[in-house]
């Protein structure tokens, strides 16, 4: 008895420890891996499942929401400070542009196991990056508020408004609407969004000309204004952190956030019936389209072009352990949605799987885009003041825009 | 001292000047000279986990071998320089031409980039540093006559602003001013008026931003001058009481001209210091409504995913040419009363 017993146990044991090793086909066992990645919950995770297969390998992570700042200057150096870079379809750019990143085709072939081509992004027939989560932005909704005036939840941003208005005029809340209208960055993407929704195009087709000065640009300027009337007066200074906390504060019935604060959003802190009421549905659409006003994003992991081939390979060991990690997915499940084999998606995944379905559009990878979305981020400030006209704030924006694609020789 | 000794004794300091602040204007000048080379395009397929596209990328085969035979990029002269976002020479004149009043023209002008910059940046100067001096002065004069025993104290708290770091200082002053925050939500109860907002409002902005320079500066004013009083004679002072002198005139006629040299220096310190102006907009997130020069360069380096090196070197060597003509009348006359005294 006792000897089957010690032998169910052993068996068990080997079975676990095989177990274990059958994921990690990664005892790396030389290499330095550093890691430049944005801040929120899901990056993190992420990034601690790399770690825990390094190995005997080096490893740094460096996390901040000021990554974009840092990006080029620290990959453009030789040897590059980063190894590895969490990019976006944004981010990964300028590092294409500048031609800081490698190709990633013979690394997935050899140690790609597990990942799915869904994955990869390609570029000119060569692997760039690994994609390994989506996200976008979307309504969340106070079903408490909405129930108790009798709204229904708004699927366009003309509803949004109407019950934005309602709210107000009901007494409940005097700024009932948020969204991250920060003058710079943010601003500009919520333009972008709200342009794209207007079925807008930035560029004259083929060309690095910018045509944003026509009727879908007044539209969208004069929809994000009445949303900004709707907005808690400070708005300019608003990112996505401080409107989080105008609705943990019970300040705001309907806000357009990313998916991924989500799980902040939703987690045991804060005010337990906020939290209970905070419902998040698909991003809206506007002015009768019916493609969501808003972009799809993926992040995915990109490797440094000047680093050895040998930390090159470390740091991809380490990050594909990750991005094809059926248990992180399962644990992880309500952090983000992941593109990884084996999500199943929950209730926090519905503003991402909602935009997808509704074929929102993925945000434009030009290599001229950066200079767009900054020119747009400074110049249509003075209109949302009212300051200037609509028409006035987008010729500003083009010849700012020109100057700057000009000197980049763009144009 | 004689000029041999002098010349000894800056050589070290000049050295250190010369590379760590000549060297880099004279890169920075050369840089904003140039711009990127002509970027080389081309047709990709692009396959993301959304689906497959027709896209557009820089073709690096082409662009590298362009980049390799000549590393600055094109030679540009001053085409930098006049563009839209700088001193928009072209734009200028086409608003000149077709305005119909001179105030539509300025409001033209003033809403270019470098314009709007450039007024804000000397608004900011023309209020805060006749302010911090005379703040300053007033402050080390009621200082400089409380009894010693409490000075300690008083000169402590009063050089704190100071200390406190210019990002944190203008953070504290931001949340108490939001629409929630204890003056915010005060300034809206006194007004009657929920939607009054000091951060929406770019002249409230304006205002907050200076009041928080004048505060911030006051300090540095405050210390010189004090320091200086201390070395005011008595025995004038004296004898101007004896000679019935009001508080006031024996300020205007013993105090004042006795640390006009030291006042001479604040206000070109402060001049410099303020021409700079930059944290506050950063701590106030004031971008929307108040840009200065420096965050104009600044926005060129880090706030485009794409970094304008020339653009932002530009600016640099348009800011320093700023300063070197504001101080100017400063620095003539302190040469001008050298020469007198030698």
């Amino acid at each position: 008895m006792r000897e089957t017993n010690m032998k169910k146990i052993l068996i068990s044991l080997l079975f676990l420890l095989f177990g274990t090793s059958a994921y990690a086909d990664c005892n790396i066992k030389s290499g330095s891996i550093n890691i430049l990645a944005n801040d929120f919950p899901a990056l993190r995770t992420f990034v601690e499942t790399a770690k825990g297969c390094k190995g005997s390998a080096d490893f740094k992570v460096t996390h901040s929401s000021e990554h974009n700042k840092i990006a080029v200057p620290a990959l453009t150096a030789n040897p590059s400070e980063f190894s590895a870079r969490i990019a976006a379809n944004s981010s990964i750019v300028p590092l294409m542009n500048q031609d800081l990143i490698r190709p990633l085709d013979d690394l997935v072939k050899k140690y790609g196991k597990g990942i799915q081509d869904s994955q990869l992004i390609t570029i000119d027939g060569k692997i760039m990056a690994v994609a390994f989560m989506a996200n976008t932005q979307h309504l969340y909704y106070r079903e408490d508020v909405l129930k108790e005036l009798g709204i229904a939840v708004p699927k366009t941003y003309e509803e949004v408004v109407a019950a934005s208005e309602k709210i107000r005029a009901s007494g409940k809340m005097q700024y009932p609407y948020a969204a991250a209208y920060k003058a710079g960055w943010n601003l500009a993407e919520e333009f972008v969004n709200m342009y794209i929704g207007h079925g807008g195009e930035f560029f004259k087709a083929g060309t690095a000309q910018p045509s944003i000065n026509n009727a879908k640009g007044v539209a969208t300027l004069n929809m994000l204004k009445k949303l900004a009337g709707l907005s808690n007066p400070d708005y300019l200074t608003h990112d996505s952190e401080a409107i989080k906390v105008e609705w943990e504060s019970g300040n705001v019935a309907l806000m357009t956030l990313w998916a991924s604060r989500s799980g902040t959003l939703l987690d045991d802190d804060g005010d337990a019936k906020i939290t209970a009421a905070t419902k998040l549905t698909g991003p809206a659409t506007v002015a009768g389209g019916n493609i969501p006003a808003a972009t799809l994003w993926w992040d995915g992991f990109t490797l440094a072009k000047n680093r050895s081939d040998a930390d090159a390979e470390a740091t991809f060991r380490a990050l594909a352990h990750a991005a094809a990690n059926k248990k992180m997915v399962a644990d992880a499940a309500d952090q983000a949605v992941w593109l990884i084999e084996g999500f199943k998606p929950g209730p926090k995944s519905i503003g991402v799987i909602e935009a997808v379905k509704m074929r929102a559009k993925p945000y434009p990878m030009l290599p001229q885009m950066g200079l767009m979305h900054g020119a747009l981020g400074s110049e249509i400030v003075e209109f949302l003041q009212g300051k200037e006209s609509a028409e006035q704030a987008l010729k500003d924006v083009e010849a700012a825009y020109m100057s700057k694609a000009k000197e980049q020789g763009f144009l | 001292m004689p000029n041999k000794t002098f010349f000894w004794f800056f050589l070290p300091t000049g050295l250190a000047m010369i590379l760590f602040i000549g060297l880099p204007i004279i890169s920075t000048g050369i840089q904003s000279f140039y711009a990127q080379h002509d970027q080389v395009v081309k047709e990709v397929k692009k396959c993301d986990p959304f689906g497959c596209t027709v896209s557009i990328v820089v073709d690096q085969e082409k662009t590298s071998k362009i980049r390799e035979e000549k590393p600055l990029g094109k030679f540009n002269g001053f085409g930098t320089y006049v563009d839209r976002n700088h001193l928009a020479i072209e734009e200028i004149g086409k608003f000149w031409n077709e305005t119909n009043s001179f105030g539509e023209f300025v409001d033209q002008v003033t809403n270019l980039p470098f314009y709007k910059a450039l007024i804000f940046t000397l608004t900011y100067c023309l209020f805060v540093t006749p302010n911090v001096l005379l703040l300053g002065f007033i402050i080390a004069l009621s200082l400089n006559a409380v009894t010693r025993r409490i000075r300690g104290p008083l000169i402590f708290g009063t050089i704190l602003p100071m200390i406190v770091t210019p990002l944190v200082g203008s953070l504290v002053l931001f949340w108490m001013i939001d629409a929630e925050g204890i003056i915010g939500a005060n300034l809206q109860m006194l007004m009657d008026d929920p939607y009054l907002s000091l951060k929406s409002s770019k002249t409230l902005t304006w205002i907050t931003i200076i009041i928080y320079g004048i505060w911030h500066h006051s300090p540095f004013a405050f210390v010189v001058f004090y320091a200086a009083l201390q070395t005011v004679p008595q025995e004038p002072v004296e004898a101007a009481i004896i000679d019935g002198a009001s508080r006031w005139q024996r300020v205007r006629h013993i105090v004042l001209p006795h640390i006009y040299p030291v006042v001479t220096f604040v206000a070109l310190i402060s001049l410099m210091d303020n021409f700079r102006v930059f944290e506050p907009i950063i701590g106030f997130s004031a971008e929307g409504s108040a840009q200065s020069l420096s965050w104009l360069i600044y926005d060129n380096l880090v706030n485009e995913e794409v970094i304008l090196f020339g653009s932002a070197a530009a600016t640099s060597m348009m800011t320093i040419v700023g300063i070197a003509i504001l101080l100017a009348p400063v620095l003539i006359r302190t040469w001008k009363e050298f020469r007198t005294a030698r």
